[in-house]
C-alpha cells in the first residue's frame, strides 16, 4: 500500500478532477434532467463538487476513509434531491471500507459497498433508468477483472468506464421506473438518464486520475479478451461468488 | 411522548400540513422541515436531522421518547432515511409509510395523549393510507 500522504493526494486530485468535469458538464447535465426530471442536476452537483474541494482543501482529517467520508457529508449537506443522499450518502457509508487505507482489494469493497447503498437507498436495479444502470455493470466489471483476471487496478478501472458508458447508453432507450422520470411514463423513452451520465463522468475522471498515478496499458473495452497470453491456468470453471 | 416531522419537498407545504393537523392534534409536538439546502424545491438531510433533535428535546425542555417522520416524495424519503443514519445519539425515530397530510394528522391526534407509544402513533399515521375519499 502506498503511504497515507500519497493516498491524500490521490484522492484530493480525483475530487479537483470530478469537479472540473461537472463543470464542464453542468450544462449538459441540467438539459438531460430538464427532459425527464427537475432540471437542477447539473448545478446540484456543480455546487456539491465545489464545497467538496474547499472542505477537502481544509480538511484536517489525512486517513483516506475520514477524507472520503468527508466528501460524502459535504455533497449530502450541499445537494438537494436525490443526488444529495444517493451520491453523498452511499460515499459516507462505503467510506468505511478505506478503514485500512486505499489498496486494490479495498476499491473493490467500495465499490461494491457503493452499488450496494445505492440500490438500498433507491430501491433501484438495472433496467429503471436510474444511476443504477451505469454503476452497476461498472462495478461489475471492476471486480471480476481484478479478482478474476487479475487485470491491474488501472486496467480494470478503464473497463469499468467503458461497461458505465454502455450503461448509460442502455438508459436511453427504456422507460423509467424510479426517480422523477417515473412520473413521465413512456414519456421518458428517448432520453439518456442525467444520474447515470454524470456517474459516468465521475468514473472518467477518477480514471484519469488513476492513469496520472499508475503505469499501465490502457484498453477501454470492456468486452475485450483479458490477457488471453497470461491466463492458461483458467480452466473456465466458474468459481466463488458471481 | 411521541413527536412528529414533517418533511416536504416545500417549507411552506410542511408548514401548511402541520397548520392542519395541529388544529386536530393541538397538544402534539409537531415540527416542520422542507426546501433543499439551497432554499429551492427539494428535501435536505441534515436539516431533516435537526429537525429531528429539535422534535426530540422540544421547546418546553420535555424530552420525547420517540419521532415519527412524515415524508412526501421520492427524495424525501431518502433523506429521511440517511438523516436518521446521521444521528449520532441512539434516539427511536420511525419513517411512517403514509399519506403525509392525513398521515401526519392521524399521528397529531394519537400523539397529543401523553401516553401514546412510537408504535401506536406510527400505527395510526399507517392507517391513513387506506383512506378513500369518494366512496
Amino acid at each position: 500500500m502506498v503511504e497515507e500522504s500519497i493516498q491524500r493526494e490521490a484522492i484530493e486530485a480525483a475530487v479537483h478532477a470530478v469537479a472540473e468535469r461537472i463543470e464542464a458538464e453542468k450544462t449538459y447535465l441540467t438539459e438531460l434532467d430538464s427532459a425527464i426530471g427537475d432540471a437542477d442536476h447539473g448545478a446540484n452537483l456543480h455546487r456539491g463538487m465545489q464545497a467538496v474541494v474547499e472542505a477537502i482543501e481544509d480538511a484536517e482529517e489525512t486517513d483516506p476513509a475520514a477524507l472520503v467520508k468527508l466528501v460524502g457529508r459535504t455533497l449530502v449537506s450541499e445537494v438537494g434531491g436525490a443526488a444529495g443522499p444517493l451520491y453523498g450518502g452511499s460515499i459516507m457509508s462505503a467510506s468505511t471500507e478505506f478503514a485500512e487505507g486505499i489498496d486494490t482489494a479495498s476499491t473493490v469493497a467500495f465499490a461494491e459497498a457503493y452499488l450496494a447503498k445505492v440500490e438500498d437507498r433507491g430501491g433501484a436495479t438495472v433496467g429503471d433508468k436510474t444511476m443504477v444502470d451505469a454503476l452497476t455493470p461498472a462495478v461489475h466489471t471492476y471486480k471480476k477483472s481484478i479478482e478474476q483476471d487479475e487485470l491491474p487496478p488501472l486496467a480494470a478501472l478503464a473497463k469499468a468506464v467503458d461497461a458505465a458508458e454502455r450503461g448509460v447508453a442502455f438508459t436511453t432507450p427504456i422507460r423509467a421506473s424510479k426517480g422523477r422520470a417515473s412520473y413521465l411514463g413512456w414519456r421518458s423513452v428517448g432520453h439518456q438518464d442525467p444520474g447515470a451520465t454524470s456517474t459516468l463522468y465521475c468514473l472518467e475522471a477518477i480514471l484519469d486520475v488513476a492513469t496520472e498515478y499508475l503505469d499501465g496499458e490502457i484498453d477501454r473495452d470492456a468486452t475485450s479478451p483479458t490477457v488471453p497470453d497470461e491466463s492458461a491456468e483458467a480452466d473456465g470453471s466458474p468459481e466463488g461468488e458471481e | 411522548m411521541i413527536a412528529l416531522v414533517v418533511v416536504s419537498h416545500s417549507e411552506q407545504a410542511a408548514n401548511g400540513v402541520a397548520e392542519v393537523a395541529t388544529e386536530m392534534g393541538g397538544d402534539a409536538r409537531i415540527v416542520p422541515v422542507g426546501g433543499d439546502p439551497d432554499g429551492g424545491i427539494g428535501t435536505s438531510a441534515p436539516e431533516i436531522e435537526d429537525a429531528i433533535l429539535d422534535a426530540v428535546e422540544g421547546p418546553d425542555g420535555e424530552t420525547a421518547d420517540g419521532v415519527v417522520v412524515l415524508v412526501d416524495l421520492g427524495s424525501a424519503v431518502m433523506n429521511a432515511e440517511l438523516a436518521i443514519e446521521m444521528l449520532e445519539e441512539d434516539l427511536e425515530v420511525v419513517i411512517a409509510d403514509a399519506p403525509i397530510l392525513e398521515g401526519t394528522l392521524n399521528a397529531a391526534v394519537s400523539a397529543s395523549s401523553p401516553k401514546a407509544t412510537l408504535d401506536e402513533v406510527l400505527q395510526r399515521a399507517e392507517e391513513a393510507r387506506d383512506y378513500r375519499k369518494l366512496d
